[in-house]
């Protein structure tokens, strides 16, 4: 069920970013752009986490859920330490994805060749 | 620009938007859909992974598939995969943290002939950045609005 | 009116210069595709044992150029002037082919319509009688100019169904004032013609104005319809901007829809996933070259009319929001030297 449920929400978020794509001009990187600002806010009124407890990985693989890390951190950040939380809070929840972004990044880019499209 | 050539203009804009075959909205998204409810099933197995054998709670259980599905998305671009999965999935294969993966390397890749630091350097965020740059200057404008209103 | 003028935008050459030999030079797809038995070189990779892309299609340019002399029977210190140019920024290819010729040169840009520029300014230049020979070459190359105009390759995004395929491919064609058909007898040259279309992914739309208003002009400073000419081939268009073209110019009075093919359409056939069709330098070049010209001389068409279109953005100019101007120059080409 655990799975199911992974597959409908991350199936369903992707859905709704087909639809954009196809229906307005808006390029790719637009909408990756879009959909982690929109994870944060949603995370911000509270709408995501629910979304997160029901969908499990199938909300927090997509890029909302990066942006649900962000804010949810930046929110246990301010708790834990105040104002200055707001900026330690996000990064620190979300640093093992933006680092594992930079650092295996860099090593495909370095040890792989792009190849011609087919 | 004159009245007449931009009443000129306009009809072309309608008669060519007529004209013009529609991306098939129908089969795109159920291909965004399965590809992209698979990758989040392929996390879902990761997190449940990292939760039983680990012992990870449900925060370091997420950074845990963030990294491995991160590690999974630059692994397939790099081997040239990836953007055959993208032209199916479309969406499905941009939206999960995966298609932010492919968004790093495949232009750091490319722009490996350019040199270290201003080619694969440089690049690896000429997509990935605004991402990072909107997420987190939202996440703290969120967290300072709370402070304020708690 | 100076004396060789035709109306607005047309002149008749006074000594047609002949296309005395020629080359092309295409990729795999390109050679995999319908018209692959005419290159006369297939590349058997997007590399061809250069470093970069960019290496690849400067040689690719190179190459061309070279075979085309040489078939003429020539040396390079015999030709007068290589006009030419590519996509890429600065006209680097063209640039840094011309180091290595060392043939006086001219480079011009006029995105993917660079070949009938290049072809209609060396054809006035050996009728005026400043040049014998004059040769003339554009190139275009998938991966250098995908990733200049739109994304990385690897990068998994879908392509909507008007987008279009960049030839990678180089065609030279030496001119001179030879008594050899077949000869370059008319030219008109196209104004820049923008109907605000902004989508980067539908070339054919923007382009198809300005094909559509250079061929309208041809007619009617020449004063005569399309039943003159045995084809009428425009340079990419694709499968849609065809349509468009032909829409455009019923609405003018003229039917073209039997004698109108493009080049882009032809190169690829429909299974080989390239959506709208071929685009790019080397695209009109390259069929051009190695197809029409052979048809041309085995008799199937006496006369045509090739007209090579480009749409004239830059990434900065799309980013800014600023729509895609067109543009299309036409050269009547023709087995008699009228």
């Amino acid at each position: 069920m655990e799975y199911l449920r992974a597959f409908l929400v991350g199936g369903l978020i992707c859905v709704i970013a087909q639809i954009i794509i196809d229906k307005t001009s808006l390029t790719p990187a637009r909408v990756l752009v879009c959909f982690v600002t929109a994870g944060v806010i949603l995370t911000a009124i509270g709408i995501y986490e629910p979304i997160v407890k029901f969908g499990g990985a199938g909300a927090t693989v997509p890029l909302p859920g990066f942006g649900y890390a962000l804010a949810k951190g930046a929110i246990k950040g301010v708790e834990e330490m105040g104002a200055m939380g707001a900026f330690v809070g996000g990064v620190r929840a979300a640093a093992g994805g933006i680092t594992a972004a930079v650092v295996f990044g860099y090593l495909a880019a370095v040890l792989f060749n792009p190849r011609m499209k087919r | 620009m004159d009245v007449k050539q931009q009443k000129l203009n306009k009809e072309y804009q309608i008669y060519v938007q007529r004209k013009m075959p529609k991306s098939n909205l129908l089969r795109d998204c159920i291909l965004a859909f399965l590809v992209g409810g698979l990758i989040c099933t392929i996390g879902q197995a990761v997190n449940n992974f990292g939760k039983s054998y680990f012992n990870l709670n449900t925060e370091e259980a997420s950074a845990f598939t963030a990294i491995v599905m991160i590690f999974i998305g630059a692994l397939l671009t790099g081997l040239g995969v990836y953007d055959d999965i993208g032209k199916y999935g479309g969406a499905g294969s941009v939206v999960p943290i995966t298609g932010f993966a492919n968004s790093i390397v495949s232009p750091a890749m490319e722009f490996k002939k350019e040199g270290y630091v201003f080619g694969v350097g440089s690049k690896l965020f000429s997509i990935a950045g605004p991402v990072l740059v909107y997420g987190i200057t939202a996440s703290v404008l969120v967290g300072l609005i709370y402070f304020f209103v708690k | 009116m100076a004396k060789h003028r035709l109306g607005g935008q047309t002149i008749k050459l006074e000594n047609p210069p002949c296309i005395l030999s020629r080359a092309t030079i295409v990729g795999k797809k390109e050679g995999q595709g319908p018209l692959g038995e005419y290159f006369d070189v297939v590349l058997e990779d997007s590399l061809w044992g250069e470093k970069t892309w960019e290496k690849a299609e400067c040689r690719m340019y190179q190459e061309a150029a070279k075979m085309a002399i040489t078939r003429a029977g020539k040396q390079p210190q015999d030709i007068n002037y290589l006009f030419g140019g590519d996509l890429l920024n600065q006209i680097i290819t063209a640039n840094l082919a011309a180091r290595s010729l060392g043939i006086p040169f001219f480079g011009l840009y006029g995105a993917c319509s660079t070949l009938t520029e290049s072809m209609s300014l060396g054809a006035m230049v050996i009728s005026a009688g400043y040049a014998d020979l004059v040769l003339c070459v554009t190139s275009s190359h998938f991966c250098t100019a995908e990733r200049q105009y739109r994304f990385p390759l690897e990068m998994g995004t879908q392509r909507p169904p008007t987008a279009q395929w960049t030839v990678t491919g180089a065609g030279a064609f030496l001119l001179s004032n030879h008594m050899k058909p077949p000869y370059i007898t008319h030219i008109t040259t196209g104004k820049v013609i923008d109907y605000g279309i902004t989508d980067t992914n539908n070339m054919g739309a923007a382009m198809a104005p300005a094909a559509a208003a250079t061929i309208k002009a041809h007619f009617e400073d020449t004063q005569q319809g399309p039943d003159a000419y045995d084809l009428i081939v425009t340079g990419d268009l694709g499968r849609f901007g065809r349509e468009l073209t032909i829409d455009l110019l019923k609405k003018e009075g003229y039917d073209i829809s039997d004698r109108l093919i493009d080049c882009g359409c032809e190169i690829y056939s429909k299974d080989q996933d390239v959506h709208a069709g071929g685009s790019g330098c080397g695209c009109s070049a390259v069929v051009f070259g190695a197809y029409i010209l052979r048809k041309m001389e085995e008799g199937v068409y006496k006369r045509i009319l090739l007209l090579s279109t480009g749409a004239l953005l830059s990434t900065t100019s799309c980013q800014q929001g600023e729509s895609i101007p067109g543009i299309a120059h036409a050269v009547t080409i023709d087995m008699d030297r009228g």
